[in-house]
């Protein structure tokens, strides 16, 4: 654009903008360009400042239990007491759980929604299965309390025992259906929308050349899936289903609300359980020492750790193996 | 298809053998996907319906407006106070940041930039609740709304950050073009030209925002849980009651007395939410189609 500006043209702008209005913009595009910087190093900080803040107030946990703390398994507050064991646990397995049992149904999602729906009917699903995102945790976790509970504890639990109680995970069940399979149900429920979202954006990025060849060659519906459209996204399914994991791992009052609040690392799945984030949820209101607080907030330092690995990790899976970079929040 | 075997050319076009066996699979797990479909939409039905059902007796005129235990005005009100201040601190920032992305950081920076939106919006919201409270809380020795507001407005600002952020980069470069060719300075074509053209995705995006936020309890139980469900104040530098947190309150006392009036506030937030999500999602729809037409 400057190259077509001619001396002329550059001398008649010179008389027009008066030297205050240019020294103005000057000032102006200064200014702007601090603001922006600014707003950026303020998101850039805020990580860093949480980060700071948490492993600053577990300092009393850290340097009492040390790196024991993870996977010592008393929780005792009147006899200060604390390990995470129990916790990391009780979050391993609900998350687990969650997730197996969410991915392949948010991941079938993707597939009907971008091979089978129709055009109008795909329009309406995608949205409504994004919006499960978009209820509240904590009336997602009274639904839980309040419908759900009860109905696993009368109907769900009892088939699974009576069926396949020779494993040991489908044990004897509890009185109230507050239990780890409850929570991973609830879970389930929270993660099903964000993995299917971005597998459904994933599926869409696969050339329509390369599936319609498969399916001239003579495959199936089913074989385009397996042969074409599942290899070129399975790197961003599987970060897609880390993302999701990180979810079910943070997530604290939905998980508090059905979790049961047991103290003891059991195999059974119908039995009480608890959280690293559900146990902040639960106590942090009524801690009363320090030492206890300082417990909570070491749980909150190893969700932190936890969460930015798998966020971390699920952005790097996408960059790194993604055949379209179609993973990019 | 051994060597030799002519077809029977009478014989009718049906699937045998092992291409019927394909067949049969493929169709299992078209059945399987629409399945899992079917599952999903129902989990969100039954739980709306469980909502609707249960919380529509609960609401009148004197539930919206009264303080308890005759309504929960007081409830309705703070939330609406913390959502209002989380979103006066997080949107000038998101969109400052958004700016920054599109206009000003180069490629390099923009990565950077992002990455850091992603680590933010995948910080557990308990963390949140934990820092917010340490950091404002334990300092100023009391509760406040304000602290919730800090922490609420750190999960809205990657949202708002991002979602500006994509629709800046819809306006076309052409319009920065014909204002660099009229002489404008930088800064006036970003604030008179790029952001207007931008303002209906930047607004919508900051309403999916704030309705994520608005559920938000994990940080509020940690930061403005003890209050008087009896006043109404607006003063964010107090403990103000609030809708989330008393849901969670009724559901660990697990005294059925109080579910009614949690059915009842549990309606009003969802409603309001998914209202303002799918309405902003269908406006976003539409902001980015015309920007980019």
């Amino acid at each position: 654009m400057s190259a077509t500006v001619t001396a002329a043209a550059r001398a008649s702008r010179g008389t027009r903008v008066s030297p205050l209005r240019k020294r103005a913009d000057q000032f102006g595009d200064r200014a702007m360009f601090g603001i922006c910087l600014l707003a950026a190093l303020i998101a850039g900080g805020a990580i860093f400042l949480v980060g700071y803040q948490i492993v600053h107030g577990a300092q009393p946990a850290i340097s009492k239990f040390g790196l024991a703390f993870i996977y010592e398994t008393t929780w005792q507050p009147n006899f200060g007491e604390f390990g995470a064991g129990v916790l990391l646990f009780g979050t391993a397995v609900t998350s687990a759980f969650a997730l197996l049992l969410g991915a392949p149904i948010a991941i079938a999602i993707g597939l009907f929604l971008t091979l089978l729906a129709p055009r109008g009917v795909g329009a309406v699903i995608g949205p409504l299965v994004e919006l499960l995102a978009a209820i509240p945790s904590v009336i997602l976790g009274f639904w839980g309390l309040v419908v759900l509970a009860p109905f696993v504890q009368e109907h769900v639990e009892p088939f699974l025992h009576n069926n396949f109680g020779f494993i040991p995970i489908f044990g004897a069940p509890q009185t109230t259906g507050l239990s780890v399979f409850t929570a991973s149900l609830i879970l389930t429920i929270m993660v099903v929308p964000i993995i299917a979202s971005i597998s459904r954006d994933l599926f869409r990025s696969v050339p329509r050349e390369l599936q319609d060849g498969a399916a001239a060659l003579g495959a199936t519906r089913w074989e385009v899936v397996r042969g074409i459209v599942l290899p070129t996204t399975s790197s961003g399914v599987i970060a897609a289903c880390i993302l999701g994991l990180g979810r079910a791992l943070g997530e604290a009052i939905a998980v508090s609300q059905v979790i049961g609040a047991g103290s003891e690392i059991k195999a059974n799945l119908f039995a009480p359980g608890s959280t690293l984030a559900g146990q902040i949820a639960l106590q942090f209101p009524g801690a009363l020492t320090e030492l206890h607080k300082a417990a909570l907030f070491y749980c909150g330092v190893i969700l932190l750790v936890i969460g930015l690995i798998a966020n971390l990790l699920a952005g790097w899976i996408g960059r790194r193996f993604s055949y379209s970079g179609a993973v990019n929040w | 298809m051994s060597g030799g075997l002519v077809p029977d050319p009478t014989a009718p076009l049906t699937p045998s053998g092992n291409l019927r066996r394909r067949q049969i699979v493929s169709r299992v797990a078209e059945v399987v996907a629409t399945g899992a479909a079917v599952i999903a939409i129902a989990a969100l039905v039954i739980v709306i319906w469980t909502v609707v059902s249960r919380g529509a007796s609960a609401i009148s005129l004197d539930f919206l407006f009264t303080g308890y235990p005759t309504g929960v005005g007081p409830m309705l009100l703070g939330t609406v106070v913390i959502a209002l201040v989380a979103t006066a601190i997080a949107m000038p920032i998101g969109v400052l940041v958004a700016l920054f992305i599109t206009e000003y950081s180069g490629a390099k920076g923009a990565r950077t930039m992002k990455l850091t939106l992603d680590l933010l919006n995948g910080l557990p919201s308990i963390i949140l609740g934990l820092f917010a409270f340490v950091f404002i809380v334990a300092a100023q020795e009391k509760q406040t709304a304000f602290a919730g507001s800090v922490a609420l407005a750190i999960i809205e600002l990657p949202l708002i950050a991002r979602g500006s952020q994509e629709v800046l980069q819809l306006v076309p470069g052409n319009l920065r073009e014909a204002s660099d060719a009229l002489g404008i300075a930088r800064w006036r074509s970003t604030l008179t030209v790029v952001l207007p053209s931008a303002l209906g995705g930047i607004v919508t995006s900051t309403i999916l925002a704030v309705a994520r936020a608005a559920g938000e309890t994990a940080p509020l139980i940690l930061t403005t849980s003890a209050f008087d469900p009896n006043s109404f104040s607006i003063n964010p530098f107090e403990a103000l009651p609030n809708v989330p947190t008393w849901i969670y309150k009724v559901s660990e006392e697990g005294n059925p007395n109080g579910y009614a009036e949690a059915w009842g506030m549990s309606l009003i937030l969802v409603s309001i939410i998914l209202f303002a999500s799918l309405g902003a999602r269908a406006l976003l729809a539409r902001s980015k189609r015309k920007l980019s037409s």
